[in-house]
């Protein structure tokens, strides 16, 4: 198996693959990014969350290919007990008929390709529950 | 009038459109010398110029427009704020007048934006050789289109998707159905870009951008400048009774910005900030939304109009399909929103449109809207929201002369 390298540094590969949030200790607030203070309240103290893997969706769009050859994709706000989260709907058409909103929706990880040295980069999207 | 009031004396709005010959600087000036005409003032007046010209923001719009109409010496302020930039620019020359430094001043804002396409991220750095983090997220390649969109049409038709899922009652019909509304007002619009009657289902047919948008419910970029002269109570007092007549009072102008919220910074939230300012507005007004005679609100997607008539709470919360289905923001209802045809079709010139929704509310206060007349208006609200976020609010009254 190759090497592999997460897209973004707040997905988790392994064996259970997950997003990890910076928590900031004093209010609870949740960030995806790399932090200066807090942005609800100004804390600078941040421990790492594990954010649940299943979620609903909120919000979503399907944007139609402005590339020639490239495919519609879905933005969805996923709702994962609580924290919203910012993905693709993936592995399911996409259109209206088969994305909705309310949908139950949970974390998947795929390639997105190698570098010259053979890494691969993992990226993660959520994708219906049956 | 009371001498701490704040009065709009001349405003003006070029055609929004293609001007193919004109650049940035010509359209400043053409609304500029407008304005200052419609005042009756000059140059020699003014105290203060606050400019706007975003994707030129490094450029000093304001000392450029100077050596075309007037290099007088006075300070120049040249802001940048999304598209809230029109409305901050006012503000800005408000904030001025009220802190006594002059009594007279104008604000500008201009944009090219013909054939810009899609506003809003970039794709990142091409590909590298090795995988290499960059950025707060630590990502190894561009984010759009692999993780979510941060392409306006996308972002928006989220945030009206978002208002569906809350309170239900939304479809891709309904938010063709508002963009309906709006192209058919644009018809008496003749500054308006595009002044076409779309039928709802020539609306959906059109292209799609980012579901449920198509892209006549996108706005339109255009180019356009407009501009506004704004004056102090006291030294309004001196001028003609005329001037005084035509004279439009600004009886709220608040700016505003997104407070922390979970999932403000997964999606931006425009909901709370335009609601704060709403009823920051309000308040300063001392008017409530039932008061309005028309709305001008920032659709720049048909999503997003909807989502506004509840933030600007035309509504009860909750209610903004119950309210355009009862009709209440067409042109004969009870709170006409956009009559202008609002950015989908007017155009959305974006460092312009905060000064010229402005213009739209006072062209009817003053009695010389034309054929899209509201008549007998006397209170008007012009909304903008530029992603970042700021939200301005003003509202305006007819002279009471």
């Amino acid at each position: 198996m190759p090497d592999q390298i997460p897209m973004v540094e707040y997905l988790v590969l392994g064996d259970e693959p997950h997003l990890e949030a910076n928590e900031c200790t004093a209010c609870g607030a949740r960030f995806f990014d790399r932090r200066n203070a807090c942005a609800s309240c100004s804390g600078r103290e941040f421990t790492k969350v594990p954010i649940p893997t299943e979620g609903e969706v909120r919000a979503f769009t399907i944007v139609s290919p402005f590339i020639p050859g490239t495919d519609p994709y879905v933005p969805a706000v996923v709702d994962c007990g609580g924290t919203s989260v910012r993905a693709n709907i993936v592995n399911t058409p996409p259109d209206p008929e088969h994305v909705t909103l309310g949908m139950k929706v949970k974390l998947t990880t795929f390639s997105i390709g190698a570098d010259t040295t053979g890494t691969e980069a993992i990226n993660y999207g959520f994708e219906p529950i049956d | 009038m009371a001498n701490d009031d704040i009065w709009i004396l001349g405003i003006n709005m070029t055609k929004f459109g293609k001007h193919p010959t004109l650049d940035s600087v010509d359209l400043a000036a053409e609304a500029t010398l407008a304005a200052l005409e419609d005042g009756g003032v000059t140059m020699k007046d003014m105290g203060v110029i606050a400019a706007g010209n975003l994707m030129g923001a490094a450029a000093g719009i304001g000392q450029q427009l100077q050596k075309q109409v007037g290099q007088t010496g006075i300070p120049v302020y040249n802001v940048a704020n999304a598209c809230a930039t029109g409305a901050t620019a006012i503000r800005t020359v408000i904030m001025a007048i009220k802190s006594g430094e002059t009594d007279m001043g104008l604000a500008v804002g201009v944009e090219k934006l013909s054939g810009a396409g899609m506003l809003g991220a970039g794709f990142g750095a091409g590909k590298s050789d090795e995988w290499t983090r960059t950025g707060r997220y630590g990502a190894v390649t561009g984010l759009e289109g692999k993780l979510g969109t941060d392409m306006m049409p996308g972002v928006f038709a989220q945030v009206g998707m978002e208002y569906g899922h809350k309170y239900g009652g939304t479809s891709f019909e309904l938010f063709a159905r508002i963009s309906e509304k709006n192209h058919k007002n644009s018809t008496l619009n003749p500054l308006a870009a595009i002044q076409k009657d779309m039928t709802v289902e020539q609306i959906m047919n059109e292209p799609m951008i980012a579901y449920p948008n198509t892209r006549a419910m996108c706005s339109a970029n255009s180019d356009g400048a407009a501009a506004a002269v704004i004056v102090s109570g006291e030294r309004l007092r001196t001028l003609s009774l005329e001037q005084q007549k035509r004279a439009v009072k600004i009886s709220a102008s608040v700016l505003t910005t997104d407070p922390w919220e979970e999932a403000c910074q997964i999606l931006p939230n425009v909901n709370t900030l335009t609601r704060n300012a709403a009823t920051q507005a309000y308040e300063q007004a001392g008017v409530g939304p039932e008061d309005l005679d028309l709305v001008e609100l920032h659709d720049c997607f048909a999503t997003a109009e909807l989502v506004h008539y509840d933030n600007l709470m035309l509504c009860p919360e909750g209610g903004a399909v119950d309210f355009f289905e009862s009709g209440a923001p067409f042109r004969d209802g009870a709170t006409p929103v956009n009559v202008s045809g609002g950015l989908e079709s007017k155009g959305h010139p974006i460092a312009a449109t905060g000064i010229a929704n402005i213009w739209e509310i006072a062209h009817h206060l003053r009695g010389e809207a034309g054929d899209r007349q509201i008549e007998g208006a006397k209170v008007g609200l012009a909304h903008v929201i530029g992603l970042g976020s700021a939200c301005g609010v003003h509202i305006l009254e007819k002279s009471g002369l």
